[in-house]
């Protein structure tokens, strides 16, 4: 059995792996088999923890699982045309208590300790590290505090783009170009990493080459 | 011969190369690797070729896009059979979460939360790995858990491969004393928020089934007020957004982040704000921890494929660039 798992799991990622080459049946079949056994997962993975788990093995305990189990019902109600329009009430409730939880952690957590962070005294690279008066720290609060300015500066559009409030934006549109040159190097990273991991099953796990 | 015949005969020979292999690992033939000479004329064998396809470019001759695969390929497998290991720097968040895990006391409680699944699994595994033997060499406890349905699993794979090690396997750790795993809850942001209040409501038994209040290490463990210190392992959403906003600013949770390379960049603005305890990036965060902890393993491993890959993909980049001002391209985007 430990054969066939580890030669399925290598002809699923080589299909897979066989894109790059063009487009063929192989990779169509692995990556439906992928598609299907997601669906599947998540499916059962679902049905179990939350139908099963939570709310039949808990409605006696908690009564209140009810509505939540109404409201998904309801939602199931999409299915059927007539009545579909029904399905927004949940939908409404989803997004009303998930506006409301977020609001308050974007605002806390995205906002105000971000603002913090960036409104610091020149000789103290951030309140969690403390007092810094080393070269490094101020130009790095120099850096966050004229490239969150000129960054904020590049997306105000109710004024025209010219003379110093112009060159100010020029200035953040580099700051922009370089947090997306990291992120794209990151990705990169990112990218790499899963071929390499894949590159270990074959080579190590499957073949046996490598240690 | 047609096109098709070929692509026959190419699948037949990687077909039998497989095989033959594979047949060398059942019969023990044991696994290859390069002499430190061999793995340095490789080394220059790829670069002249790469410099060899510059200046084919700048003759005019356009390589293939399907040739880039390859270099890629080779530029990430070739490495693995390599000797000799890179010099990893060790970054100053990667070295503050490493500290804050070593500062704590004996016995102190240690919440894993694996919300990642096996495609991440190159860059954070590694991670997992090393975290958790840095955890059981300082005698904490520590609990897994996941947001993920794929992350207990994990947990497991990097329990089964911390416990390979004979110091490790001396301590004699018992499940449920000294760690446990409370396996899956689906629920997404709202699963940290109930645990903000009680642990139990959300995982009322472990991974294996037995009652919360039936494991004597986490009977006491009422929500995080009884956690000393947290690690987030995050591959996406929920993750270690979702973690920050609730755990750590609402209930003062104290955490750290792995991420996988592709999330990192947005932490870094957590870390700076003092609301991460030291964050891990991507594949070389995994080989920076590992270097730090004293363990190499797969991360320090994979950090050479890593930098021959972007050696690669640079090479490539300016060669792209050459051919694209070669071909005047520019002039054409202007109408010129």
């Amino acid at each position: 059995m430990e054969h066939f798992a580890l030669w399925l799991s290598a002809f699923l990622t080589l299909g897979i792996l066989s894109f790059l080459y063009k487009d063929n049946p192989w990779y169509k079949l692995s990556e439906a088999i992928f598609v299907g056994i997601s669906a599947g997962f998540w499916f059962v993975t679902l049905f179990w923890d939350n139908l099963v788990g939570k709310f039949w093995d808990g409605w006696q305990d908690e009564p209140m699982l009810f509505v939540g189990a109404a409201l998904g019902f309801l939602m199931l109600l999409r299915l059927v045309p007539k009545i579909g329009w029904i399905s927004r009430w949940p939908l409404a409730f989803i997004v009303g208590a998930t506006s409301g939880l977020w609001l308050m952690n974007y605002l806390a957590s995205n906002i105000m300790v971000q603002v913090q962070a960036t409104i610091q005294p020149l000789f103290s690279i951030s309140y969690a590290s403390g007092f810094d008066a080393g070269w490094g720290a101020i130009i790095s609060s120099l850096v966050i505090v004229v490239g969150t300015f000129t960054g904020l500066v590049y997306f105000f559009f109710s004024k025209e783009h010219k003379g110093a409030f112009g060159g100010a934006a020029r200035v953040g549109i580099f700051f922009i170009m370089i947090t997306f040159g990291a992120s794209f190097g990151y990705t990169v990273m990112s990218r790499m990493s899963l071929l390499i991991g894949r590159m270990d099953f074959l080579l190590g796990d499957w073949l046996g080459m490598i240690g | 011969m047609s096109v098709r015949t070929k692509e026959l005969i190419a699948l037949g020979v990687i077909s039998l190369f497989a095989l033959i292999f594979y047949l060398g690992k059942v019969w023990g033939w044991g696994t290859f690797e390069f002499p430190t000479l061999l793995s340095f004329i490789v080394m220059a064998f790829i670069g002249l070729s790469l410099l060899w396809i510059l200046i084919l470019t700048l003759k005019g001759r356009l390589i293939e896009r399907r040739v880039v695969f390859v270099y890629v390929g080779f530029a990430v497998a070739l490495p693995l059979f390599m000797s000799f290991s890179q010099k990893i720097t060790i970054s100053p968040e990667v070295y503050q979460l490493h500290e804050a895990i070593m500062e704590l006391p004996a016995g102190s409680k240690v919440l894993i939360s694996f919300d990642y699944d096996p495609p991440s699994a190159p860059e954070l595994q590694p991670m997992a790995e090393s975290i958790i033997r840095v955890c059981f060499e300082r005698d904490l406890k520590v609990i897994v858990m996941g947001l993920w349905p794929q992350g207990p699993q994990q947990a497991n794979l990097a329990l089964e491969r911390v416990f390979e090690d004979s110091a490790i396997l001396a301590k004699n750790l018992q499940y449920g004393e000294d760690y446990v795993n409370l396996g899956f809850q689906a629920g997404n942001e709202f699963v940290i928020q109930r645990m903000g209040s009680s642990f139990e409501s959300m995982f009322s038994s472990d991974y294996e089934g037995t009652p919360y209040r039936e494991i004597p290490l986490v009977r006491n463990v009422r929500n995080f007020s009884n956690v000393d210190f947290s690690v987030n392992l995050s591959a996406g959403f929920p993750g270690t957004v979702e973690w920050v906003q609730i755990a750590v600013d609402r209930y003062g949770l104290l955490m750290g982040a792995g991420n996988t390379a592709v999330q990192a960049p947005v932490m870094y603005a957590y870390l700076n704000a003092g609301q991460l305890e030291g964050l891990l990036g991507g594949m070389s965060g995994a080989a920076e921890f590992e270097a730090v902890a004293e363990y190499r393993a797969k991360g320090t491993k994979f950090m050479l494929s890593q930098t021959f890959a972007h050696v690669v993909v640079i090479a490539f980049i300016i060669i792209g660039n050459v051919a694209f001002f070669r071909s005047g391209r520019k002039s054409k985007l202007k109408g010129n």
